[in-house]
């Protein structure tokens, strides 16, 4: 029998130890306002969603596209509860300064905003998780759709401020380390998005690993021979349905700290798909690939594919096509030939420590 | 006592009766089975005990108790293994996690790591691709999983659905050399087979399957030398 090394993980841990350094040197070196930290911030933010969108279509089976509006919910709790009480009036001058006159510190409004997301998943979950593969998609979007017009709604102005935004809650950049002349010693704003992704990332991976973990997987190959061995079918999918959203709703709220402003109209079917796109790119049923994707993707459609937006002249000949907008055409081209020819996505199914086992294999055997 | 007895069973799917009122036993230790053509109820019949159809009518009693209406989880608790149709094995999990899986409910850690060895001890070809995907084994090989699987649940019964199905002569013949292992363990199994020839042969007891009817019952060799069954399932020999 195969004994597991122990020198895959060991290496694992190293690089995302470096990872996390490099990030904190990078921060500190390079000017604020470089595009790499907006990349990193996205990028780690998008990667939570991703890997909690990856545990329930690509763990468990269940083919849910209500992503945004898990997020959405996520985004909302956290903005309502962490606006500074003096600020409200500002932030609600349609509403008389809202109902909720208290602000909660920053870790109990992330946790709120995941419970809240997973309360709200337990709730459709009960009739929509009883639906199978395409009309469990349809009636999670039609959920997400749903609680975007909600929220908007007039009467609920005084809580969610209705179609007017949200505003001046604590974002990334007030975790930076200020002096008392309020200038930056310590940067912090890109490794504390990142700490809070690693954090939620590892235990989604500490769930999947363990016998519960394995239990989902069975779901997904096999419902009847799972049901045959007694696992409990409808329990199961709930709580990987709630525990998928609880952190869908983490990182909404962490993308309302990353854009500093929250508004229901971008919480749209447009963003599920984005994440869903990350996941397959990443590769269905691998965590890693969805975080690798991840900052792929938000590295591609912010920065170096923004150029394809823009005129661009070379000497005085002016290059066709490029126009705004044709940024998304490049895109879906590169999305289509992801699919058509890596159809697995980046990783298949396969996770970081693996990659190190294979290559360790092929070693011994030459 | 018997192990497992059902009474008057009666099955229906939306106003057609599947099973009409069938009654049988399993003595423990024996290797039962029910035989019979397509349609003729013989799933519905496995899928009633083990909990995922509800009956309209009749018991099941297991043990002396009453498992009518206990859910699958209960059910597979109280000591009824199932491998479904079609093996089912969880194709992109190793082996091992395969196991696992039939261990789920369970929470008696030390014995499980055991019972892990003795199923591996009974077929050592999983021992062997432990590490593999379980997708990627034979036929054969996959069968010998899913029975490893049921007896990771610890059960007193197993219960097979087809598990020559979609298998190629020679597997078929292993497929019921397994089957026969399981008996020398002690294990009840009540088997599911529409190769009446073969199952025949293994079993101690059989029942005849009609559509939704019990029509006959007899030990193995009683019914192989039946004409009735020579000709329905047998194929008549030229003689």
């Amino acid at each position: 029998m195969k004994k597991k090394s122990k020198v895959p993980a060991l290496i694992t841990w190293i690089i995302i130890a470096a990872v996390y350094a490099g990030v904190f040197a990078a921060e500190q070196v390079l000017p604020a306002t470089s595009m790499l930290f907006t990349v990193l911030k996205k990028g780690a933010t998008y990667a939570l969603v991703a890997v909690s969108m990856n545990l329930l279509n690509g763990f468990t089976g269940i083919f849910s596209l209500g992503q945004a509006g898990f997020m959405l919910i996520g985004a909302y709790v956290y903005g309502i509860f962490t606006i500074p009480v003096a600020d409200r009036p500002v932030v609600y001058q349609y509403y008389d300064g809202g109902v909720i006159q208290f602000a909660l510190p920053v870790v109990l409004a992330l946790a709120l905003a995941g419970l809240a997301a997973a309360f709200f998943a337990f709730l459709i979950g009960l009739p929509v998780l009883r639906l199978k593969s395409d009309y469990l998609a349809i009636a999670t979007l039609g959920f997400a759709e749903i609680i975007r017009v909600i929220v908007q709604w007039n009467p609920m102005g005084p809580v969610t401020n209705g179609s007017n935004m949200l505003r001046l809650f604590p974002n990334f950049n007030d975790f930076n380390i200020r002096n008392a002349q309020g200038e930056v010693t310590v940067y912090l704003s890109t490794l504390i998005p990142f700490l809070i992704s690693g954090v939620c990332i590892g235990l989604i991976v500490l769930l999947l690993n363990s016998g519960y973990g394995r239990a989902l997987k069975s779901i997904r190959d096999d419902e009847i021979a799972a049901e045959a061995m007694g696992i409990n079918l409808a329990h199961h999918k709930r709580l990987a349905f709630c525990i998928s959203s609880f952190f869908a709703g983490i990182g909404g709220a962490m993308l309302a700290m990353y854009q500093t402003t929250v508004q229901a109209k971008f919480f749209t079917t447009a963003m599920t798909y984005e994440i869903l796109l990350i996941v397959v790119i990443g590769g269905v049923g691998s965590v890693t690939g969805s975080v690798f994707s991840s900052f792929l993707f938000v590295a591609a459609s912010e920065w170096w594919l923004r150029f394809l937006d823009e005129k661009q002249m070379i000497g005085s000949f002016e290059v066709p096509l490029l126009r705004n907008g044709f940024r998304l055409v490049v895109f879906s081209v590169i999305i289509m030939v992801v699919v058509l020819f890596f159809r697995r996505g980046i990783m298949g199914t396969k996770e970081l420590p693996d990659l190190f086992r294979k290559k360790r294999k092929e070693e011994a055997e030459k | 006592m018997s192990l497992l007895k059902v009474t008057n069973l009666v099955v229906s799917y939306g106003g057609i009766e599947a099973l009409k009122g069938i009654s049988f036993e399993v003595e423990q230790g024996q290797i039962v089975t029910l035989i019979g053509a397509n349609g003729a109820g013989k799933s519905t019949t496995l899928r009633t005990i083990s909990g995922l159809v509800r009956p309209r009518d009749g018991r099941v009693y297991f043990e002396g108790r009453d498992i009518t209406d206990y859910g699958t989880q209960k059910i597979v608790e109280t000591g009824i293994a199932m491998v479904p149709e079609g093996r089912r094995v969880f194709s992109n999990l190793t082996v091992l996690e395969n196991l696992r899986i039939g261990a789920y409910l369970r929470r008696d850690k030390d014995v499980i790591e055991q019972d892990i060895e003795y199923v591996y001890d009974l077929f050592p070809r999983l021992r062997e691709r432990s590490w593999q995907l379980a997708g990627t084994l034979s036929g054969g090989e996959q069968q010998m999983l899913a029975v490893g699987r049921a007896i990771m649940t610890r059960p007193k019964m197993i219960m097979m659905d087809e598990p020559s199905l979609g298998l190629a002569p020679l597997v078929v013949k292993d497929i019921f050399t397994i089957i026969k292992t399981l008996k020398s363990t002690g294990m009840t199994v009540l088997l599911i087979e529409q190769n009446a020839n073969a199952a025949l042969h293994a079993c101690d007891y059989a029942y005849v399957l009609e559509t939704g009817r019990i029509t006959m019952s007899g030990t193995g060799e009683e019914l192989l030398a039946s004409s009735a069954i020579q000709k329905a399932y047998l194929g008549e020999r030229a003689k």
